[in-house]
């Protein structure tokens, strides 16, 4: 906590740290929240989904570099899509495998196979990927000094700016996609009643493929990102990673996809200045205290619909 | 038969797409960095039994068809019918108990361990049925109670001095509290934001266990934590003071683990009978009819709040029981022991037990813990399976071991209620 | 409609308002409800009457308005400030609802064990006594036995006593609903379209029930769309439209109310006209 004599400035770069960081979080949050609109369900898995995401990022950076492409955005670009497309697949066949068959179950059922199926892949990276952390160097060093107050520099990466372009990017277009294609109408059909939805002839088990697909697309955007800002991952990141972006849908009003952001943002921040300020062992506490007071005073979130009970 | 075939294939070819970057291409250390290590023959493996495993799920799913069922359902009712669980309930719990009495003189120090950590989830999976199984109400975080009770005993027998036995029921009603502070906010919630703020708390108690060093211990834990006495006699040593020269026996530490074992079996049935008692009285069927029907409940006059923070902290008290009698067995405790993966067990062995019901709960311990423990030679896979294991459960049996539910009064022949129509709650 | 001061109205409403955003549900209602007598609300789809229900029962909080309900022996209660649960326990308002919920998983004779929770709780020493099993308590839940067995022998159930309420046919899930209610012994009676998808003959058994519960002594406030049973029974019709009362008074007088007519006629839709047809028929 050395900040000088410079207050501004110290805070004007936890602002920044916090907005990066708060853009991974609600990527990640977005998968929850679509996943619980439409079929009401915590898809616990969804952080190591996230996990799985930055580690095939990972493979696919160090498999480029060994077969010499060296040309960094190059490589970055390809190891974005790569692990999209893989993490897409992962998020199609966890659906497919462990959910699927129980649509319609028990309430609990779902639950208890989303936690089994987190259980799994943690562990299942753990077995084929082994438990050390992984590194990774810097990809994208430097950045640009945006103001010096009594010697304590503000600085903005550029891969700081990189997380938040190519965030604001991703969202834009899935914005697109839920608001302009029928592929988002469907989903909005289904969010609002699958009964019904099924009835008027929407492939209902295709949208909410779909939906996973999506989400998991998103979190591997994440995590691609998660690897590149912290440098180095393990196989457990997706467990607090996904808490916290539950959390952050949740804090955002769940459901809504403009408040899965707002939460995530929300979080990030709190989290960065918690740790600035006060003490970095305690920021998941604080971020976790946030979220029960949240939900205590403003029980449908930030931008969530109020539910008038049905009597 | 074509069209499994196509179908297996297609399986395979994902399973290609999953396993092929993250099996396939190992990312190993090397200089300057990290390097990547292949490993085709292990993923043409793994896509081959998917390819064999699809068709030989295809083929099954055939047989029944061509046998006149459509799904699973028909299958699990013959099962049942040929294994009547219900009827057999009443012989089974008994001979259960029998065997639970004897076990310590009939099994090595092995099986006499691992019967003390099955009946620990037991008591564990008993107290959590109150809040999960009668309440409905789902807590994620289960193990915070189970924390504060062993970091509860270890520090007041730090600080005190006192005993296990006076600390167990302190510990105990510390449980309770924290369930109560913890309630009285969240229990006005809805279900799944109940769920996620109860994780919350369990990561919270968690963190802050590993950072309250002064207090805590930090990372390193509390050690030295005193052993259980019986009437004031020690199992450590021989003398006058202590249970081998009280009895005039040879000092053996086997002594000991048999006495830990009597007494988490003793607080287990202690739990299990206060669970059933209350079942049957007015707080525990107000427990069921939230379960059932919130909005209802509240128009019969029942006091939704109260009733929900009786069952948390009846709950969470035998959680804090738990948690104590865990302290003193191990002499040592630390914050690793009581991550969410405790929860996720309990609440496992709950739900795969069968919501609500005892007997249920006290099989799927067994089976869960017991099962994993076979699995320990194979460290790494353990956790792995036990993964599987609860998917490929809820696939099969999203009811539990024991769906049905037994009323809790009746006027004639009781008659077991089928899972159908039992709630599963919306807290 | 005055009343000599020693005799107040059992239930008093006045000026009461709900609004959900911008619609407004309830519009400056005011009635009265006599004691000992089963007074309807009634009205077209969407008039607000089960928004009535729920301000009274306390589900919803009005927005505006105040309802009073005064016990024989004085004591009054602001039903629009009471929290939910004490409107039962304290008030004494019982009530059922349009789409039955009872609690499907336990048996009959559960259902009507925990309407008499309050009861028992108390005579179990909050769980204590009961625990160690003492004798009042085991006194206690035989009379809750006895009450529960009383309704089930009125109602017809008790052959079914230990069958899960949601395996009972309809009408009778309609009148386990009605009897569970009546356990915890109210002095106001909340009936939410009781009669909905019953058929004839089991309109006609639960109107003998709830005249039989009105000889009791239990005042009974009735939503219900079937006009012929609303006619027999009823004592006093209050008839709302669009949230407002468009007229008030015994049956007679309503039933030849031009306004009821027409707003009735006016919906136009088919259940409507049927509604209209019986109104008829019985006119």
């Amino acid at each position: 906590m050395n900040h000088g004599g410079s207050i501004l400035a110290y805070a004007l770069q936890q602002l920044i740290n916090g907005v990066t960081l708060g853009m991974i979080y609600g990527l990640i949050a977005v998968g929850y929240t679509m996943v619980y609109g439409i079929i009401g369900m915590i898809n616990f898995a969804h952080g190591d989904v996230f996990m799985i995401g930055a580690f095939l990022s990972l493979i696919a950076l160090v498999g480029l570099a060994a077969i010499g492409v060296t040309a960094v955005p190059l490589a970055l670009a390809m190891a974005l899509l790569f692990a999209a497309a893989i993490s897409a697949l992962y998020g199609w066949a966890i659906e497919r495998v462990a959910y699927r068959p129980l649509r319609g179950s028990f309430r609990l059922a779902p639950l208890i196979s989303a936690i089994g199926m987190s259980i799994t892949l943690e562990n299942y990276v753990q077995v084929v990927q082994g438990a050390r952390v992984k590194p990774l160097m810097p990809l994208i060093p430097g950045g640009i000094t945006l103001m010096n107050q009594n010697g304590f520099a503000v600085r903005l990466g550029w891969l700081q700016m990189l997380i938040v372009l190519v965030t604001l990017l991703v969202l834009a277009i899935f914005t697109w996609l839920v608001t302009r294609t029928p592929l988002g109408r469907a989903m909005r059909a289904c969010e609002q009643d699958l009964k019904m939805t099924a009835l008027l002839g929407i492939d209902v088990d295709r949208t909410i493929s779909l939906t996973f697909v999506i989400g998991a697309a998103l979190a591997a955007v994440a995590g691609f990102m998660f690897l590149l800002y912290y440098g180095s991952i393990d196989f457990f990141i997706g467990f607090i990673a996904g808490v916290k972006a539950f959390t952050a849908a949740v804090l955002g009003g769940i459901g809504s996809l403009p408040g899965a952001v707002l939460g995530g943002l929300l979080i990030g921040l709190i989290e960065t200045f918690w740790s600035a300020y006060f003490s970095v062992q305690y920021k998941d506490v604080a971020a976790f205290s946030i979220l029960a007071i949240a939900l205590i005073f403003l029980p449908t979130g930030l931008l969530g619909r109020a539910e008038v009970e049905k009597v | 038969m074509s069209a499994a075939f196509r179908d297996a294939f297609l399986s395979a070819l994902v399973s290609l797409g999953l396993f092929g970057p993250i099996v396939g291409l190992q990312t190993v250390p090397a200089p300057g960095g990290l390097a990547l290590r292949m490993r085709p023959v292990l993923v043409g493996v793994l896509v081959a039994l998917v390819f064999f495993g699809r068709l030989l799920f295809l083929a099954f799913w055939q047989m029944r068809r061509a046998g006149g069922a459509k799904t699973f359902q028909p299958l699990l009712s013959a099962i049942e019918k040929a294994v009547p669980l219900r009827q057999t309930g009443r012989f089974v719990a008994p001979l259960l108990l029998l065997l639970a009495l004897i076990w310590p003189f009939v099994v090595g120090r092995y099986y006499l361990d691992l019967g003390i950590l099955v009946l620990t989830y037991v008591m564990l999976g008993w107290g959590l049925n109150v809040v999960v199984g009668l309440a409905g109400l789902l807590d994620l975080g289960y193990v915070a109670f189970y924390a504060v009770g062993a970091y509860s005993y270890a520090l007041l027998a730090q600080f005190t001095g006192l005993g296990f036995w006076a600390c167990l029921p302190i510990s105990g009603l510390l449980a309770a509290l924290w369930g109560i502070t913890l309630g009285f906010p969240v229990l006005r919630l809805r279900g799944d934001y109940l769920a996620i703020v109860t994780l919350a708390f369990g990561e919270i108690i968690r963190i802050v266990l590993l950072n309250w060093v002064s207090l805590t211990g930090g990372p390193n834990g509390i050690s030295g934590i005193p052993r259980p006495t019986l009437f004031g006699l020690s199992f450590s040593g021989d003398g006058p003071g202590t249970f081998a020269g009280f009895f005039h026996l040879e000092p053996s530490p086997i002594h000991r683990i048999v006495f830990l074992y009597y007494v988490i079996l003793g607080l287990a049935l202690l739990t299990n009978l206060v669970a059933i008692r209350l079942r049957r009285m007015p707080l525990g069927r107000a427990w069921e009819a939230l379960r059932e029907d919130e909005i209802a409940s509240r128009s019969l006059g029942i006091n939704i709040t109260i009733t929900k923070l009786t069952a948390f902290a009846v709950g969470a008290c035998f959680g804090g029981f738990a948690g104590a009698f865990f302290a003193t067995r191990q002499g040592f405790i630390s914050p690793e022991s009581f991550t969410f993966m405790e929860s996720a067990t309990v609440l496992a062995i709950v739900v795969l037990g069968g919501l609500g019901s005892q007997l249920g709960v006290a099989l799927a311990a067994i089976v869960m813990i017991g099962g994993s423990e076979l699995f320990r030679e194979f460290a790494d896979y353990r956790m792995l399976v036990f993964g599987l294991a609860l998917v490929v459960m809820m696939a099969v049996r999203p009811r539990g071991l024991v769906a049905t539910r037994r009323p809790s009064i009746s006027l004639g022949a009781a008659r077991a209620i089928s899972a159908e129509m039992v709630a599963q709650g919306r807290g | 409609m005055t009343k000599p001061a020693a005799m107040p109205w059992l239930l008093c409403v006045e000026n009461l308002m709900m609004r959900f955003g911008g619609l407004t549900a309830v519009d400056h209602l005011s009635f009265n409800a006599e004691r000992g007598q089963i007074t309807a609300i009634i009205g077209p789809n969407g008039a607000g009457k089960t928004t009535v229900f729920n301000c009274i029962t306390g589900f919803y909080r009005p927005t505006s308005g105040t309802i009073l309900l005064t016990h024989p022996n004085g004591a009054e209660y602001r039903l629009d400030q009471l929290r939910g649960d004490h409107i039962n326990r304290r008030a004494g308002v019982a009530r059922t609802f349009q789409n039955v919920r009872l609690f499907a998983g336990m048996t009959v004779l559960e259902n009507l064990l925990v309407a008499q929770h309050n009861r028992l709780m108390a005579a179990s020493g909050f769980g204590i006594r009961a625990l160690f099993g003492s004798g009042r308590y085991r006194r206690a839940e035989q009379e809750a036995i006895d009450r529960a067995k009383f309704w089930l022998d009125r109602i017809g159930l008790l052959a079914r006593a230990d069958d899960p309420a949601g395996a009972l046919p309809y009408g009778a899930q309609r009148q386990l609903e009605i009897a569970r209610a009546m356990c915890t012994e109210p002095i106001l009676l909340c009936l939410d379209e009781p009669a909905a998808g019953l058929n004839p003959r089991e309109t006609e058994d639960l109107g003998a029930l709830l005249l039989q519960i009105r000889a009791e002594g239990c005042s009974l406030l009735l939503i219900e769309h079937d006009m012929k049973m609303v006619m027999q029974i009823s004592d006093h019709i209050i008839v709302l439209d669009h949230g407002r009362k468009i007229s008030d008074g015994p049956p007679a007088m309503v039933r030849a109310d031009p306004k009821v007519i027409s707003a009735y006629l006016g919906e136009g839709e088919d259940s409507e006209e049927q509604t209209e047809l019986s109104l008829e028929q019985k006119a």
